[in-house]
C-alpha cells in the first residue's frame, strides 16, 4: 500500500490531464457542439460538399424539373463565389459569404426521378449511398417529396423540398429532416377562394378533376372546404391518373353535369393538356345556369401557363412566387437567372434556388453540417429578400408561410413571358393556420446510425 | 340523360377511330409479313414528330435586337418573326396556321422511307425467327427511336396548335334540332374522327379494289402459291410495311393538336393498340376496326359517373377486362381466323 502513496495521486493525474488537454487545445473541440458530430451520414472530409439534386426531368412536370436543375446550378454557383451573387446580397439575415460552405466549394450530382416517388426514392438512395450527399433537394411531385422525405428522416440527411404543394409533405407525413420552402395546397383554397367568389359569386356549382395521388387530394380537399365555406356547391370530383395525357373521357361527363365552374386540380403537363381539351370543348364559351361557365386551376406556374398559351387567359389561380414582383429579392433573381439561360425563371426555380441558398446559410450559422445543428438553425429562423417578403420556417411543421399570390392569366400579354398577372398578394397572416390541423410528427433529431 | 350518352358515344367513337387506325397498321404488318411489331408505336410517335419538325422549319424566325426595349432581366429585347411569313406574306400565315394538316406532306414520304429501310434492313432478317425475337428487335428498334427523338427534341411535349378555324367546339345539338349548347363536340377531335374514317376506308379500298391489292391479299392468305406463280410478293409486302408506317404516322401528325408529343407517345399507345388487334383477331384487318371502336366506344361509357358510382375505377380498366372476356368466349378474337398464331 505505501508503494502508491509514493505515486502521483489520483487528484494529481486528473489536474495534470485536464491540464494537458486544455493546453493542447483539445478543449474547444469537446465543448463545442460539433465535437461529437463526426460520425454523421456523409460527412465532407475533403474541401468539396456535394448536394443531391433529385429532378423530374422527365415525365408530366418535366418542365419544372428541367427550370430547376437551371436554377441549382445557379444558386451553387453563388455559393461558391461565382457569377453575379443573385441573392446572397439581399437574404437577411445571412451568414453566407460567397466561398462555398463551412470553407467547402459546393459541387452536385443529379438523378432524373422520372416524376415517379419510387424512382425518386432510389435516385436519392443512390445520391446518399454512392455519392455522398450531404443534402437531397428537389422533386415537383409530391408523392416524389413525402417519399424522399421519409428516406432522408431514415438516412439522416436533410431534405430540402422542390416544388411540392400538398398538405400532407408538412402535415400528415412531415419529417424532422424535411423543410419545404412552397406554399401548400391549403392555403391556395384559403387565398384564392375569396377572390374567386368575389369575381364569380357566391352561387355557383363546381365540378372538381383531381390528379390521383396525394396532392391532387389534398388540393381538392382545400378547394372544396374554402369554396364551400363561401357559398359554392360541390357537385361531383372525379380522379384523373397522372399523365393520363387524354382527358376527353373526363370532361364530357362535366358538360351536361349542371356545374357552372370546372376546378382542375392538375398540375405541369396534365394541366395544360386539361385546360387545353376543356377549352377545345368549348367550355370557356359555354352558359350555364344562366352564367357563364369558368374554369379555375389552383395552382399554376408560368411554364404550365406558356404551355397553355391563349387558353389560360383569365384563368384565376394561385402561385408561390412570380419573376414580375418588384421588391430587390425577385429584381435580383430574375436578373441572375435571366442572363444566364435567357428566360425568366418560374416558381420551381425559384423555390430551388432559395432551399438551397437556405440550407447553406443553415450550415454557417451552424457552424457544422452536422444535421441535428442544421435543422435548429433552420427551425423558426425569421429571413426576408427572398421575394416573398418576411419568411417564417415554421418550427412545428418545417412550412414557411410567407404571402401567397393571386394570379390570373394575362389576358394582353406584351411578350412570351408575360403570361400572368398578380391580382392579389394575400399577406402571410391570412393564410397561416394551426399546424395541428393536418396532425403528423416530426420525429427525431439524432441522425441515424448509419447511411 | 339523352345528351349525356350522345356525347360519351361520339368520344367513345372518336377515341375508337384512334385506336382503330393505330391497330389498323399493326394488322397490316401482322397480316402481310407475319411480324408482330412492336417499334409500330415508335412509328406513330415519328409521324408525330414529322409535324413538330414541319412546324419548326416553317417557324424558323429571324432575330433581331430591338435596342430600345429591353427584357424582363435588363438585356435588349430579341424580336423574333417567322422567315415563312417574311418571304411569302399571307401564303407563309396560313401554311403556320394550317401547319398540322400541310405537315402530312413532309410526313408521307418520310415515314414510307423509315417503313421500308426498317423492313429491308433489320425486319426482313427476322421473319423465319420466332416471335418472341421479332418482339425483341422491334422493341429495341422502338427503344432507339425514342431516345434520338429525345436527344433532338427534348424530353417535354412540344404543342402543336390546330389551325385557328378548326377550334373550338362544334353544337351537334343545333345541328340536330336540340337547344344551342347541349351536344357540344371539339372540331378537330370530330376531323380526327373524319380523317380516321377516310384512311381507314382508303386502305379497304385499296386492299379491295387494285391488282396491287389483289396480289397482297392473295399473298396474306397463301404467300408460297402467290411466289409460286411467279410474282415477287415480297417487293409488294415491303410496300406493305412502308404504307403501315405512312399510316401509323399520318395517325400520329394529326393527333397532336389533341395531345402535345413527347418522346414516349408512342408507347402510351403501343399497348392499347396489341389489346385492340389481339382482341379484333390477330391478322384481320376488320377486326382491328371493330375492336378499335368497340374498346373506345366501351372506356368511353365506363368513363360516365353514374358507371363510376357503381364500379369505381371501371373507366381504368374496361379495356383489359373486355379484353380477358372475349379471348376466353373467343380465343381468336372477334374476327380472328384459324391457325393465326398457332403453333
Amino acid at each position: 500500500m505505501t508503494v502508491f502513496k509514493r505515486g502521483p495521486s489520483r487528484r494529481r493525474v486528473l489536474q495534470t490531464g485536464l491540464a494537458g488537454i486544455l493546453a493542447t487545445g483539445v478543449a474547444p473541440l469537446i465543448l463545442s457542439r460539433g465535437a461529437w458530430a463526426q460520425e454523421f451520414c456523409n460527412n465532407p472530409t475533403g474541401d468539396t460538399v456535394t448536394f443531391g439534386l433529385n429532378l423530374p426531368l422527365t415525365g408530366a412536370y418535366a418542365e419544372e424539373g428541367a427550370d430547376e436543375q437551371k436554377a441549382y446550378q445557379l444558386a451553387i454557383q453563388h455559393l461558391n463565389g461565382e457569377g453575379d451573387g443573385g441573392l446572397i446580397s439581399v437574404l437577411t439575415p445571412t451568414a453566407l459569404k460567397g466561398n462555398g460552405v463551412l470553407g467547402k466549394k459546393v459541387a452536385f450530382v443529379t438523378s432524373d426521378s422520372q416524376t415517379k416517388a419510387d424512382v425518386a426514392r432510389a435516385g436519392a438512395t443512390r445520391m446518399i449511398e454512392r455519392d455522398g450527399a450531404i443534402m437531397v433537394s428537389g422533386g415537383s411531385s409530391s408523392a416524389e417529396a413525402v417519399a424522399v422525405q421519409g428516406l432522408c428522416q431514415e438516412m439522416g440527411v436533410i431534405f430540402m423540398a422542390g416544388l411540392t404543394h400538398s398538405n400532407d409533405t408538412t402535415g400528415k407525413d412531415k419529417k424532422r429532416y424535411g423543410f419545404r420552402h412552397f406554399f401548400n395546397a391549403y392555403q391556395s383554397g384559403i387565398g384564392l377562394a375569396p377572390a374567386i367568389v368575389k369575381a364569380y359569386g357566391a352561387d355557383r356549382r363546381a365540378y372538381h378533376l383531381t390528379a390521383d395521388y396525394t396532392w391532387g387530394w389534398t388540393q381538392e380537399e382545400s378547394m372544396k372546404a374554402a369554396t364551400e365555406e363561401l357559398g359554392w356547391e360541390t357537385v361531383q370530383a372525379v380522379r384523373t391518373p397522372l399523365g393520363a395525357g387524354d382527358f376527353s373521357q373526363f370532361l364530357t361527363p362535366v358538360l351536361n353535369s349542371g356545374a357552372d365552374v370546372l376546378i382542375l386540380n392538375h398540375y405541369g403537363n396534365d394541366m395544360v393538356n386539361s385546360l387545353t381539351q376543356a377549352v377545345q370543348f368549348g367550355m370557356r364559351d359555354r352558359q350555364t345556369n344562366g352564367k357563364n361557365f369558368e374554369i379555375v386551376v389552383p395552382l399554376f406556374s408560368e411554364l404550365m401557363a406558356k404551355g397553355a398559351g391563349a387558353n389560360i387567359k383569365g384563368i384565376y389561380g394561385t402561385s408561390n412566387w412570380h419573376w414580375n414582383l418588384q421588391d430587390p429579392g425577385t429584381i435580383a433573381f430574375t436578373k441572375s437567372f435571366g442572363a444566364a439561360y435567357g428566360a425568366p425563371p418560374s416558381q420551381a426555380a425559384h423555390t430551388a434556388y432559395v432551399q438551397a441558398l437556405l440550407y447553406a446559410d443553415a450550415c454557417e450559422r451552424a457552424g457544422t453540417f452536422y444535421p441535428p445543428e442544421v435543422i435548429k438553425a433552420l427551425e423558426g429562423f425569421e429571413f426576408d429578400g427572398m421575394g416573398n417578403g418576411p419568411t417564417l420556417y415554421r418550427a412545428e411543421d418545417h412550412q414557411c408561410i410567407k404571402n401567397v399570390l393571386v394570379v390570373q392569366g394575362n389576358e394582353s400579354p406584351t411578350s412570351e413571358y408575360d403570361v400572368l398577372n398578380v391580382v392579389q398578394e394575400i399577406p402571410r397572416d391570412a393564410v397561416a393556420y394551426d399546424p395541428a390541423i393536418f396532425g403528423g410528427d416530426l420525429g427525431p433529431a439524432e441522425p441515424a446510425p448509419i447511411c | 340523360m339523352f345528351e349525356v350518352i350522345f356525347l360519351q358515344f361520339l368520344n367513345g367513337l372518336d377515341k375508337g377511330g384512334a385506336y382503330a387506325l393505330i391497330a389498323l397498321g399493326l394488322t397490316l404488318v401482322f397480316g402481310t409479313l407475319g411480324v408482330v411489331n412492336f417499334a409500330h408505336g415508335a412509328l406513330f410517335m415519328l409521324g408525330a414528330f414529322c409535324a413538330v419538325l414541319f412546324r419548326q422549319l416553317i417557324t424558323f424566325e429571324t432575330v433581331t435586337i430591338d435596342p430600345t426595349k429591353l427584357s424582363p432581366w435588363g438585356a435588349p429585347l430579341e424580336v423574333r418573326a417567322p422567315l415563312v411569313q417574311t418571304w411569302f406574306g399571307d401564303f407563309g400565315a396560313v401554311l403556320v396556321n394550317y401547319s398540322v394538316p400541310f405537315s402530312i406532306l413532309l410526313t408521307i414520304p418520310v415515314m414510307l422511307v423509315i417503313g421500308i429501310a426498317l423492313e429491308r434492313g433489320i425486319i426482313k432478317h427476322f421473319y423465319k425467327r420466332p416471335h418472341a425475337e421479332q418482339i425483341l428487335v422491334t422493341f429495341g428498334l422502338a427503344i432507339v427511336a425514342q431516345e434520338i427523338i429525345k436527344s433532338f427534341f427534348g424530353p417535354n411535349p412540344i404543342p402543336q396548335p390546330m389551325p385557328e378555324g378548326l377550334r373550338g367546339a362544334a353544337d351537334i345539338g343545333a345541328w340536330l334540332g336540340m337547344q344551342a349548347n347541349v351536344i357540344t363536340y371539339p372540331i378537330w377531335r370530330l376531323v380526327y374522327f373524319l380523317f380516321a374514317g377516310v384512311i381507314i376506308g382508303g386502305v379497304f379500298a385499296f386492299l379491295q379494289f387494285t391488282t396491287f391489292g389483289l396480289v397482297v391479299r392473295a399473298g396474306m392468305a397463301d404467300r408460297e402459291t402467290v411466289g409460286l406463280l411467279g410474282i415477287n410478293i415480297d417487293r409488294r409486302f415491303t410496300i406493305m410495311f412502308g404504307l403501315a408506317a405512312v399510316v401509323a404516322g399520318m395517325a400520329g401528325v394529326m393527333y397532336t393538336p389533341l395531345l402535345p408529343p413527347n418522346y414516349h407517345i408512342g408507347m402510351d399507345f403501343l399497348v392499347l393498340s396489341f389489346v385492340v388487334v389481339v382482341v379484333g383477331g390477330m391478322g384481320s384487318l376488320p377486326g382491328a376496326v371493330a375492336a378499335g371502336f368497340l374498346l373506345g366506344i366501351l372506356q368511353s361509357f365506363a368513363s360516365m359517373t353514374q358507371i363510376k358510382a357503381i364500379v369505381p375505377g371501371i373507366d381504368q380498366i374496361i379495356i383489359y377486362l373486355v379484353a380477358v372476356v372475349i379471348l376466353l368466349v373467343r380465343p381468336r378474337g372477334l374476327f380472328g381466323r384459324r391457325g393465326v398464331m398457332e403453333a
